[in-house]
């Protein structure tokens, strides 16, 4: 929905009608926004309104960051069945360390991402958790669309058009905390799925798929965190597919020794033994 | 004098000819329209590599692009290594072995811990030889990506499984790249100690830069 207040004719000319214009706008609700103060009406049972960080809709198309603290629930929700989440994650006090695919993968024996398993940074540490799953369906391995991609596909790929790329957007994302082309790294790809055939082709799980498909992710160290909601590299429909994603996020306890997440795996134990040194101090 | 079969076939004058210890690193331009050959000289031993645009080296190579552009995860004869921008920097135009690995990323000091113990924390490891190679270009840790292994073989089974096994390459098998823009080439002649992909034991490798 776009901004339908009216302008008046002498708002080009007259300062004061430009502001009453501006103001006008105030208080005006969309589905894709930014909810502050925080405020959702659907949180775990038990949890207190205070420790709400971060309830936004991140519009088709769009992307957000945010810092979130150690302990912190996030919560992404794919809301009308065409989120794709291509994700960035970085360590907020040193952003060389970042999310690092290859070993996410490789640490984990494993192609596939879901409940239980592990966001990997590149120097050994657990970044995020994955707690609950209800999609089952990520990528790995496409990373993200990129301007060159969505030209082919759609004729245009520029931040500036209607047919933005994912890679752009976490350029953007990135570059609000200070970060650059560097710093944009292989991705991961949350609610797309893409499925290994032996022979190594790569079967893209676009759906649409149902409304309403969740993770809960847990971050395991202070991030920053920047996602973009644009459509797979490798979705085939010839339209720029893709819907809002709802991301809620709230304080929580910093993961317990006695965490089944922490204690499933050695490698995945060892992962936490290294996030709980880095914090020794 | 016989002829060095490691040689046969290459377009045109031989311009660079090393050899990399193992466990070393080695970085190298290659010019727009030369070939790299990698000679994996005594067998199954992973060449962990890397590739950045000579004139930006903020472009660089992009496992998942490359991978989404082909839509399959193995390099293999005609793959484009395509960079981060969408463009092809290299091409593999010969390939003695099926296919090559670009998910099993490079070993670290920091993933040794995790994959083997702590005990292992101060073997050498790939990531040291890509830090030490790119510091003295002025690149660091952020330049640092998802990698090539050249003669690495990670199959991936039908529920996800994943590891690197025994390799497909035997003593004296190549492979071949045309470098499609100037680029610099990174290379780790991986040092891991701890899986198959060395065979448990790290040998040479020879590049050779054809014209």
């Amino acid at each position: 929905m776009m901004d339908n207040t009216p302008l008046p004719g002498h708002a080009l000319a007259d300062p004061l009608a430009a502001r009453d214009h501006a103001r006008a706008q105030g208080g005006t609700i969309v589905e894709a926004m930014p909810m502050l103060p925080p405020l959702a009406d659907d949180l775990p049972a038990g949890m207190a309104a205070d420790d709400l960080l971060w309830e936004e809709t991140i519009a088709a198309a769009g992307y957000a960051t945010r810092s979130l603290p150690r302990g912190a629930r996030l919560r992404l929700i794919d809301l009308h069945g065409d989120a794709a989440a291509t994700i960035q994650i970085f360590n907020a006090e040193m952003p060389s360390e970042r999310l690092n695919v290859a070993d996410t993968v490789k640490i984990q024996w494993n192609a596939y991402l879901g409940a239980g398993k592990l966001l990997l940074s590149d120097m050994g540490r657990v970044l995020m958790s994955i707690v609950e799953d209800s999609a089952g369906t990520h990528d790995a391995f496409c990373g993200a669309s990129s301007p060159v991609s969505n030209a082919a596909r759609y004729g245009d790929g520029a931040n500036s058009g209607t047919h933005p790329s994912a890679r752009d957007r976490l350029l953007l994302g990135a570059a609000k905390h200070g970060l650059g082309r560097r710093d944009v790294h292989p991705s991961i790809t949350l609610f797309k799925g893409a499925r290994i055939e032996n022979d190594g082709t790569i079967t893209p799980q676009i759906g649409p798929f149902a409304p309403g498909r969740h993770m809960l992710l847990r971050a395991e160290m202070d991030l920053i965190f920047v996602v973009a909601n644009c459509p797979h590299v490798l979705d085939p429909r010839d339209g720029y597919t893709v819907t809002p994603l709802r991301a809620t996020a709230w304080r929580g306890a910093i993961t317990p020794v006695d965490d089944p997440i922490r204690t499933a795996t050695p490698e995945g134990l060892r992962a936490f033994l290294n996030v709980e040194d880095h914090y020794r101090r | 004098m016989p002829l060095d079969p490691h040689l046969a076939g290459l377009p045109g004058a031989i311009v660079h000819d090393d050899i990399v210890p193992a466990r070393a690193p080695w970085l190298h331009p290659v010019a727009a329209g030369q070939t790299l050959r990698i000679v994996d000289l005594e067998g199954n031993q992973a060449v962990d590599f890397l590739i950045y645009a000579a004139a930006d080296d903020a472009e660089r190579y992009s496992a998942q692009d490359t991978v989404a552009c082909q839509a399959n995860l193995f390099l293999r004869t005609g793959t484009r290594l395509m960079s981060n921008e969408g463009r092809p920097m290299m091409t593999i135009i010969a390939s003695a072995i099926p296919y090559h690995d670009t998910i099993g990323g490079a070993c670290s000091c920091e993933s040794n811990t995790l994959r083997y113990g702590h005990h292992t924390k101060s073997q050498h490891a790939c990531v040291e030889n890509f830090l030490e190679a790119n510091l003295g270009q002025g690149r660091g840790k952020r330049d640092i990506v998802s990698n090539i292994n050249f003669f690495m073989n990670v199959p991936v089974e039908a529920d996800g499984a994943l590891g690197i096994v025994d390799g497909l390459s035997a003593p004296g098998l190549t492979v071949d790249l045309r470098a499609d823009m100037d680029v610099i080439v990174v290379v780790s002649n991986c040092p891991q100690i701890n899986n198959p992909c060395n065979a448990f034991n790290p040998t040479p490798v020879r590049m050779i830069i054809s014209a």
